[in-house]
């Protein structure tokens, strides 16, 4: 296990993000601390949750900063372009964006490139990202709600040294937030841009196998099929079963799949003042929700959405109304709740002790 | 073809092509028929010509003449079941006068729905549909309620000796002498204005006999126009008002 | 099916004793539909060639309110093809077919944008296939079957729809309590009266049926049969029927259309077709089937 977290170090995801996709966004923690060696457990238990992040963010980041104040602009890496992708790419890429911002929740193929990272690491996001992104913008990556794991913290220092732009843990203070899985607690505002990484873009993918007939379906806005789906769910489980990556009507036109968020988090898309743009490196595709667009959570009348949080308080901020994690906290079944996005978590505690 | 009315213990009436009483509710014109045969070299069977049949509403024409003369054949055209190669069949239909020859399938069943009643000699079997629903049928194919329907062809069933306990089983099974009655139940029902026979008593006995010539004799009082094919001569002569004969043709090759 | 004792076929013999047919369908019970109504699909010159051979040869079809019509004839007759092509799911090389709406205007199905196609496929048209495989989704329960239809044309209440598929399944002689089932746990017969289930769900005013007792023991297809011929009366449904089996066609259709390589050669009511077939071909098909 030492040797697979130092392999991390090279590359910048390490094995967990299998386990995540397996287990779902509400077992991550826990899958990862089931990843864990035995050593870092043990510093857990010691040390409790926050010391395990700052502990895992070191291990993978070595030399990078760990203070949550943020990083100035820096200088851009010699020999590479703006950004990583070069100009003629992101021009690509900003059409592509602008013509899934005009039909919003519509998927627009786009020539993804080779990434310096595989696909399913966030090839998508990072492409879409390199394309928006400005000298002068302030960038936050989270991965899971999370500033500090591999994935955000590699991330991260990438466009640190490709752009030479201002990073930040703190969600009001970015400009760009590119994520995986999540969307920030606090409420985002005009001019910030969201940047989900999206591993498969087609809602209707288990469902209808056929591209081409998926795509006649969303130009005939065909959408009983994704019905039915949650019909069998209520039929076979007495519920709509589906804990993340919930299904949703843009603008009531385009049926869109919001990636693997939480339910939890689907409210939050619906007239949200910030720029939503999702990137599927491996599927090629680009999709987005202009500010201020109505996205609703498909449901029956008599089984209506509902957002599905844990019902506790974060341990460690006690926060009720935020998306938590289960984390494991011992080898004997002793776990807790916390909360998934650490700049909230972080910033309740500040100013509970603050207060005090 | 030569039309004839036989000589018999029936009083004859005028010439089949004469004026009735009233006007016809039913009267062919020039009918003819022959068959084409094309799997045997298209040999053509000639079996009508130049057919002038008229009746009435309220009469009773039987049909006469040797077994294999065209009775049947005459029978099924007047009913549109076969095609009628010349001629025309004029049939007072919503007040109209129609030619059956030429009308449309759909105009047909309409016809048959409302106008045109067939009690052939077999019944056909749905699978499945109690014998009630079978008589029930083109009442409520009319518009009458299902209950309604019911009541009525029970009662016809009932009058022609079928056990209610028989009422609700698909006839499949029936004895000929059954199906036979649940036939003439069916074709009875909406009193036709038009109603065709074709051997109704065949497999009755005595009573059952009796009750299709009294009902045979209601629907002429409500002014049915019928035509028969009674091979049972007692029955035939205690309806039919006259004979209308049909005579065979040589098939020519 | 149950036939007549007696029956000639291929011989019409003047003395001949077969029955005459009764009306096979009851005719569209509450009252019957006038002759002058506009048909409901209306097709004129349909002509389409696959290289050498012509699957249809300027064909010709009315469907009226509440009729059930038989394309009837043998494999390669092109009367699959005439029932693609009237359904829209094929292009003619020639010829129009017009689709009259409840609304009464009258729409050209080969010009038609193929959102307001599938529309149509969905609310107003059904089509039934010969192997239920094509008609239904194997991976979705009976119940997610038939409502499909209903969701997709925007029903949004799950104690509804299930209600629905609860009282089709009971239509369609399925144990309701099988709703959760997958059907691929049905028998073949109960597949494809799955499939008319999630057919008819919607009310649909005109049927396409390719075949529908294909491929099933005797004694299933008349069970099929009986029913398609129960809910056709009962829906007044309008049924364009493709079958090669004479005996179906005699007890559901009114009327009858007999295809040879790709043209009509003959049509008209069902009884009158079978019983005096005017034509060689029909002749042929009809002396082919033993009591039909």
């Amino acid at each position: 296990m030492s040797t697979m977290r130092s392999a991390e170090g090279g590359a910048p995801l390490g094995g967990e993000h299998r386990s995540r996709e397996s287990h779902g966004p509400t077992a991550t923690r826990s899958a990862e601390g089931g990843a864990a060696p035995g050593g870092e457990h043990r510093s857990r238990e010691s040390h409790g949750p926050t010391a395990m992040r700052s502990a895992e963010g070191g291990a993978a980041l070595g030399g990078e900063q760990r203070s949550r104040a943020s990083d100035g602009p820096t200088t851009i890496e010699a020999g590479y372009n703006f950004g990583y992708l070069d100009e003629n790419t992101k021009r690509m890429i900003r059409r592509a964006l602008l013509k899934a911002v005009a039909i919003p929740g519509h998927q627009v193929p786009f020539g993804s490139r080779e990434m310096p990272l595989p696909y399913g690491w966030g090839t998508g996001g990072i492409q879409v990202t390199a394309s928006v992104i400005g000298p002068q913008d302030r960038l936050k990556v989270i991965d899971q709600g999370a500033d500090d794991t591999t994935n955000a913290v590699s991330i991260r220092r990438f466009f640190a040294k490709v752009a030479g732009v201002a990073t930040t843990e703190h969600t009001a203070e970015a400009t760009i937030i590119q994520t995986r899985h999540r969307i920030p607690e606090v409420k985002l505002r005009e001019g910030q841009i969201l940047v989900y990484q999206v591993p498969m873009p087609e809602p209707l993918f288990r469902l209808e196998p056929r591209v081409s007939e998926t795509k006649r379906m969303h130009a005939l806005a065909d959408y009983g099929l994704m019905h039915v789906k949650l019909y069998e769910d209520i039929a076979r489980h007495g519920h709509i079963a589906i804990s993340y990556n919930y299904p949703v009507m843009v603008g009531g036109r385009y049926l869109m799949s919001p990636s693997p968020i939480p339910a939890f988090d689907n409210p939050k898309m619906h007239r949200m003042p910030a720029l939503q743009l999702f990137g599927a490196g491996r599927e090629k595709r680009i999709y987005a929700v202009p500010p201020y667009t109505s996205v609703h959570s498909l449901d029956f009348e008599d089984h209506p959405f509902q957002p599905i949080r844990a019902n506790a308080a974060c341990a460690l901020c006690g926060a009720r109304d935020s998306y938590l994690d289960e984390v494991v906290t011992d080898d004997q079944g002793g776990r807790m709740f916390v909360c998934s996005d650490t700049d909230y978590c972080n910033t309740r505690q500040g100013s509970r002790e603050a207060a005090e | 073809m030569k039309t004839l009315h036989e000589a018999g213990p029936i009083p004859t009436s005028a010439p089949s092509d004469a004026p009735v009483i009233g006007p016809p509710a039913i009267h062919t014109q020039g009918l003819g028929k022959t068959f084409t045969l094309h799997l045997q070299g298209s040999t053509r069977i000639p079996v009508l010509r130049d057919v002038e049949l008229a009746v009435a509403p309220g009469e009773c024409v039987a049909l006469s003449g040797p077994s294999g003369a065209g009775k049947s054949t005459l029978m099924r055209c007047l009913y549109g079941n076969y095609a009628a190669g010349e001629g025309r069949i004029l049939l007072r239909h919503r007040g109209q006068e129609i030619d059956l020859v030429t009308a449309d399938p759909r105009l047909v069943r309409e016809i048959r729905r409302e106008t045109l009643g067939y009690v052939s000699q077999f019944l056909r079997v749905i699978p499945r549909v109690p014998t009630l629903d079978i008589v029930a049928e083109p009442l409520r194919a009319r518009g009458m309620p299902a209950e309604e329907a019911r009541a009525r062809a029970a009662a016809l069933l009932a009058r022609l000796n079928l056990p209610a306990s028989l009422h609700s089983l698909p006839p499949a099974t029936f004895s000929g002498g059954e199906q036979q009655r649940v036939n003439l139940a069916r074709g009875f029902a909406p009193h036709y204005p038009v109603l065709l026979l074709d051997e109704p008593t065949a497999s009755l006995d005595a009573a059952n006999r009796d009750v299709v010539v009294a009902l045979i004799a209601e629907a002429k009082a409500k002014g049915a126009a019928i035509i028969g094919i009674f091979h049972d001569a007692e029955v035939r002569d205690r309806v039919a008002d006259r004979l209308f004969h049909v005579s065979p043709m040589q098939a020519a090759a | 099916m149950a036939m007549q004792t007696s029956h000639t076929p291929a011989h019409p013999h003047p003395a001949g004793g077969s029955a005459v047919t009764p009306p096979p369908v009851g005719e569209g019970r509450g009252g019957g539909v006038a002759a002058t109504d506009a048909p409901l699909l209306e097709a004129q010159g349909l002509t389409l060639r696959y290289g050498p051979i012509t699957a249809l040869d300027d064909v010709g079809i009315e469907i009226f309110p509440g009729e059930v019509v038989a394309i009837v004839g043998e494999s390669g007759s092109g009367k699959s093809t005439l029932l693609r092509v009237l359904s829209g799911l094929q292009r003619p090389e020639a010829g129009t077919v017009t689709y009259r709406a409840p609304d009464g205007g009258a729409a050209d199905i080969h010009r038609m944008g193929e959102a307001a196609m599938r529309r149509l496929h969905r609310t107003d048209w059904g089509f039934v296939h010969q192997n239920p495989r094509d008609g239904l989704r194997m991976g979705v329960s009976a119940g997610g079957n038939i409502g499909e239809r209903l969701m997709a044309t925007g029903a949004r209440h799950y104690g509804s729809i299930r209600d629905a598929a609860t009282e089709w399944l009971r239509r369609v002689e399925i144990d309701p309590a099988r709703i959760d089932m997958l059907p691929r746990q049905f028998s073949g017969g109960m597949q494809q009266r799955l499939q008319i289930a999630r057919t008819l769900v919607t009310h649909p005013r005109l049927v396409f049926m390719d075949e529908p007792t294909g491929g099933l023991d005797v004694s299933v297809q008349a069970r099929l049969l009986d029913l398609i011929r129960e809910l056709v009366a009962d829906l007044g449904l309008a049924v364009l029927l493709v079958t090669h089996d004479i005996a179906a066609a005699r007890l559901l259709a009114h009327r009858l259309l007999v295809m040879r390589h790709g043209s009509v050669v003959e049509q008209g009511l069902t009884d009158r077709v079978l019983d005096d077939p005017q034509h060689e071909y029909t002749q042929l098909l009809v002396a082919s089937v033993l009591a039909a």
